[in-house]
């Protein structure tokens, strides 16, 4: 009984399995093509079979596995039985989804509580726990969307999004050279550079960094986006006045984050400087540069993210008829919607490519701080 | 007779093995000991030596891999779970956002006493350890030396036999660590309580202890117990006589025994 | 306020912004000139320098507009005008704050809900934990204008899709701020609450949630800036009708310049204000929490 209620996933799925068993068939009476038996009896075999292991005492990896495997394998056979059915399904087949869904999220558990004692099989568990829950919430949106028949424009379904990505890569390019390449890049680089060489004109003379860091913590929490119409008015429809919008949201982050960083080497580092009668540059490369070096990455970090949304939200105000923001705001005008999310996929794997380039590059210039050691 | 009612910990044969990506570490092995009811006991020697791990056991906050342990009589979960020691850790971990009496009500909130008896026990508490009028004040507001006060009353404050102190007076300056020591041992003489004391500091150790454990490193042992000769009543000055310095002698060739430092 | 508080503090202060004040005249009068001359021109009038300069700061128009009109503009639509006129600046104010606070607090209990949980469940914290980190690099307001139109075509219009950006907004920093604060206490702390045999709940409650309030705050203050962002942006699309980003998107189709400048203060004006206040709050509680006096 313990170990039934220990994997009260794996019970509840039993359940739901009775109960969709009860209420068969998986699609309504008029659905053009109805699941075979054949598949119907897998799907139950799987999802209970299943269930049932997740009460036993097998090693937790190769009880992961069988919860993988016979989940996403059920779960594969439902999603495939309803092309051709769509808006079809009934309570049994919901039911079976959310029995798979809770035997994943067995699965999720016992990986979760394997610690692997090689460092290839811990970072793959941290690959693979997070990327089995990403893959069930396409799953569950799947099915919601084309087993409920959800209207395709309030929610297309995530096949349709990437049939729709897959079809437009030449208009999506176009926008994405536009959007990143020009202004985002341009804005990006610009903004920090001259956040930076502020921060260290601040540092020098006292009086601008003590008037100029009030402000600049401000001016971070004001929504500086509202300069998009008037970037716009004073630089075009082109990806200037995009790349302007950036520059000013990048400048304050790098800014203020520089000046901290700046004044976070200790007393003792700079008196030993002082000792060897360095000069101000000297101290500056050799000690207060690299300190600063965690707080200068974390501002290019938030810039990466604040860059993207300047030049997508900058579009809203007028571009040319191409770009990232343009699309978005023209295709949801006429209700495209897969596009817009095909739109907002690509934006996402920018962001995180644009992201994860920065942290390898913070990685190698930061090794030495303590956030970056072992592990 | 390993359970008499005299003994209050009680090992035998104990180990305690972690296992590392360096491989095991014998953080104790083979520990033979035993603590009676009123004992001022000392744990002494080198950083990783198990002193800090054996008291860790003691109080259940470290499972031991090998051998038994009793900790009045009873396995130290069951002990702790009866709320039968008091633990005063090397820094004072008194909560910020509590006052120094909210701090000494904690353990008393989270056992469930009433609060007048919450109130009465702040009170003689503080007292016991000189911070009356204090109780109002927040820990930042203290010096160093009154924090671990404060929390050696918190660990006092629910009338526990057993008082378990892990370095206590470590981060401490000497001149307070001396006045602290002469509190502790006024405290120890008033309230009878069995203490367990780990340091690294051969003064400190004979000056407080009835008996003091030597331990080595590598693997984490116990190379001598030596019971103390000097009186009950010890005032400062007993360190300058020569009994006083026979024992620290003693305790000294007790740790270069154990250890060779030239590793 | 201590003398030297003020000379170190308050007047290197003044100085920036009456120089940026003074920067923003001369760049007015750069930026206005050449449309002036132009006027002037086809006018035939001759002006003195004193003349013409005076002229490139009433524009009506103009490309930049002087900071004193920009004022004036803000002081007449949000004094000088019936709160409930459409022209009236707190009338397009309030409508942003409304959504602002409703998606704020609804996004605080969403990000403390999940922190909870994601500290409490292992199984969420290895699953859930890099997804909202990994979603932080995603540009999300670029779904703004999705939802708004989205919900409109299953008719919920409003409030309650402009809050729902910003609950979207404001629930990842408290979620992971909560994240952070709920693990804050050491070790030392959690042995204590071990060796006083206390119970889960009495962890959570006694030492947990008391360590975390000084990280909820600080991402309290970043998440209503997030919040008042995704209003405004969730009024540019489908040309809402009230709140300061449609006034925004308004004015700069019209090219009123003076009021895009005048939107854009109340709008910082609003988020100086709410983050304030929320600062205002977390000294209250970090003074009754026993907090050093800075």
């Amino acid at each position: 009984m313990k170990r039934v209620l220990h994997s009260w996933q794996g019970a509840v799925a039993l359940v739901l399995c009775l109960v969709a068993l009860t209420s068969l068939p998986l699609m309504a009476e008029d659905a053009p093509s109805p699941f075979g038996t054949g598949a119907i009896v897998m799907v139950f075999l799987l999802v209970a079979g299943a269930a049932l292991v997740s009460f036993t005492k097998l090693s937790q990896p190769l009880l992961a596995t069988i919860l993988f495997v016979a989940a996403h394998l059920a779960v594969w056979l439902l999603l495939a039985g309803i092309t051709g059915n769509e808006g079809k399904a009934t309570l049994a087949f919901f039911l079976l989804v959310a029995a798979c869904w809770l035997l994943a999220w067995r699965c999720v558990t016992v990986l979760s509580h394997i610690s692997p004692k090689s460092g290839a099989g811990d970072t793959f568990l941290r690959l693979l726990i997070p990327a089995i829950f990403g893959a069930w919430i396409l799953i569950l949106w799947e099915a919601a969307t084309r087993g409920a028949g959800i209207p395709f424009i309030i929610l297309p379904p995530p096949s349709s999004i990437g049939a729709r990505l897959v079809s437009s890569v030449p208009i999506l390019w176009a926008d994405v050279q536009q959007t990143i390449f020009k202004a985002v890049l341009f804005g990006y680089v610009v903004g920090c550079a001259s956040g930076f060489v502020v921060a260290i004109l601040a540092d020098r003379i006292a009086f601008l960094r003590r008037g100029l860091l009030p402000i600049g913590n401000m001016v971070s929490a004001l929504p500086i986006i509202g300069v998009a119409p008037i970037m716009v008015m004073w630089f075009g429809f082109d990806w200037q006045s995009k790349a302007a919008v950036v520059i000013i949201m990048t400048f304050f982050p790098m800014l203020v984050n520089t000046v901290a960083g700046l004044g976070a080497s200790g007393a003792m580092e700079r008196d030993l400087m002082r000792s060897y009668a360095s000069d101000y540059w000297q101290t500056l490369i050799k000690l207060r540069l690299p300190a600063a070096m965690p707080f200068i990455f974390n501002a290019l970090k938030i810039n990466s993210t604040l860059a993207l949304i300047g030049a997508i939200v900058a579009e809203f105000f007028g571009t040319p008829i191409v770009g990232m923001g343009f699309r978005i705001s023209t295709e949801i005008g006429r209700m495209n919607v897969d596009m817009v999310w095909a739109e907002i996929a690509v934006a996402a794997l920018i962001g995180s490519v644009f992201y994860g380039v920065v942290a390898l590059g913070e990685r190698a210039t930061t090794f030495w701080h303590p956030s970056n050691r072992g592990g | 007779m390993n359970n008499a009612p005299s003994s209050v910990v009680s090992a035998k044969k104990l180990g305690l093995t972690f296992e590392t990506s360096d491989g095991p570490v014998h953080a104790l092995s083979n520990v033979d000991l035993t603590v009676n009811k009123g004992d001022f006991v000392s744990f002494i020697g080198p950083s990783g030596c198990g002193k800090t791990t054996f008291l860790r056991v003691i109080a259940d906050l470290e499972k031991a891999t090998a051998g038994e342990i009793t900790v009045n009589g009873m396995t130290p979960e069951e002990a702790r779970k009866s709320r039968s020691y008091g633990y005063v850790f090397q820094a004072p971990a008194l909560y910020p956002w509590r006052t120094i009496e909210k701090n000494i009500a904690l353990p008393l909130e989270i056992m469930g006493y009433s609060a007048a008896d919450r109130k009465a026990r702040i009170e003689r508490t503080l007292d016991l350890v000189n911070l009356a009028g204090f109780g109002k004040k927040y820990p930042w507001q203290l010096s160093g030396g009154m924090q671990q006060r404060a929390s050696i009353a918190r660990a006092l404050a629910f009338d526990a036999d057993l008082l378990l102190m892990d370095e206590p007076f470590g981060a401490l300056d000497e001149i307070v660590r001396d006045h602290l020591n002469e509190q502790l041992l006024k405290l120890w003489a008033r309230t009878q309580k069995t203490i367990c004391f780990v340091t690294h500091s051969i003064p400190e150790a004979v000056y407080l202890s009835t008996r003091i454990v030597v331990m080595s490193p590598r693997p984490g042992r116990v190379t001598d117990v030596i019971e103390s000769t000097l009186p009950k009543e010890r005032p400062l000055e007993i360190r300058e006589t020569p009994e006083f310095l026979e024992i620290a002698h003693r305790v000294r060739e007790g740790l270069r025994a154990g250890h060779s430092y030239e590793e | 306020m201590k003398p030297d508080s003020f000379r170190n503090r308050i007047v290197p202060v003044l100085t920036i912004l009456v120089a940026i004040v003074a920067v923003w005249y001369v760049a007015a009068y750069f930026m206005n000139a050449p449309f002036q001359r132009d006027l002037d021109r086809r006018a035939n009038v001759t002006s003195t320098t004193v003349e013409f300069i005076g002229k490139t700061m009433v524009q009506p128009k103009p490309i930049l507009p002087a900071p004193h009109q920009v004022v004036g503009n803000v002081f007449e639509n949000t004094f000088l005008r019936s709160v409930t006129s459409n022209r009236s600046l707190v009338y397009h104010a309030w409508v942003t704050l409304s959504s602002t606070v409703l998606g704020f607090t609804m996004g605080t209990l969403t990000g403390i809900l999940i922190a909870v949980g994601i500290v409490h469940l292992k199984a969420l914290d290895r699953s859930l934990m890099p997804w909202i980190i990994a979603s932080q690099t995603v540009p999300i307001l670029a779904v703004a204008p999705m939802v708004i139109v989205v919900l409109g075509a299953i008719n919920i219009t409003g409030l309650i899709p402009k809050a729902l950006i910003s609950t979207y907004l404001s629930f990842f920093p408290v979620a992971v701020g909560m994240v952070k604060g709920l693990r804050s206490p050491e070790i030392i702390q959690l042995d204590l609450m071990r060796t006083y045999y206390a119970s889960g709940a009495q962890t959570f409650w006694k030492l947990r949630v008391p360590a975390s309030i000084p990280f909820l705050f600080t991402s309290m203050k970043v998440a209503i800036a997030a919040s008042l962002v995704g209003a405004i942006v969730g009024e540019l699309p489908t040309g809402a009708v009230a709140g300061i980003g449609s006034k925004l998107l308004a004015a700069a189709y019209y090219s009123q310049t003076i009021d895009i400048w005048a939107a854009l203060i109340a709008g910082s004006v609003l988020a100086a204000l709410l983050v304030t206040i929320v600062g205002i709050i977390a000294k209250i509680v970090d003074r009754s929490m026993g907090g050093r006096p800075a």
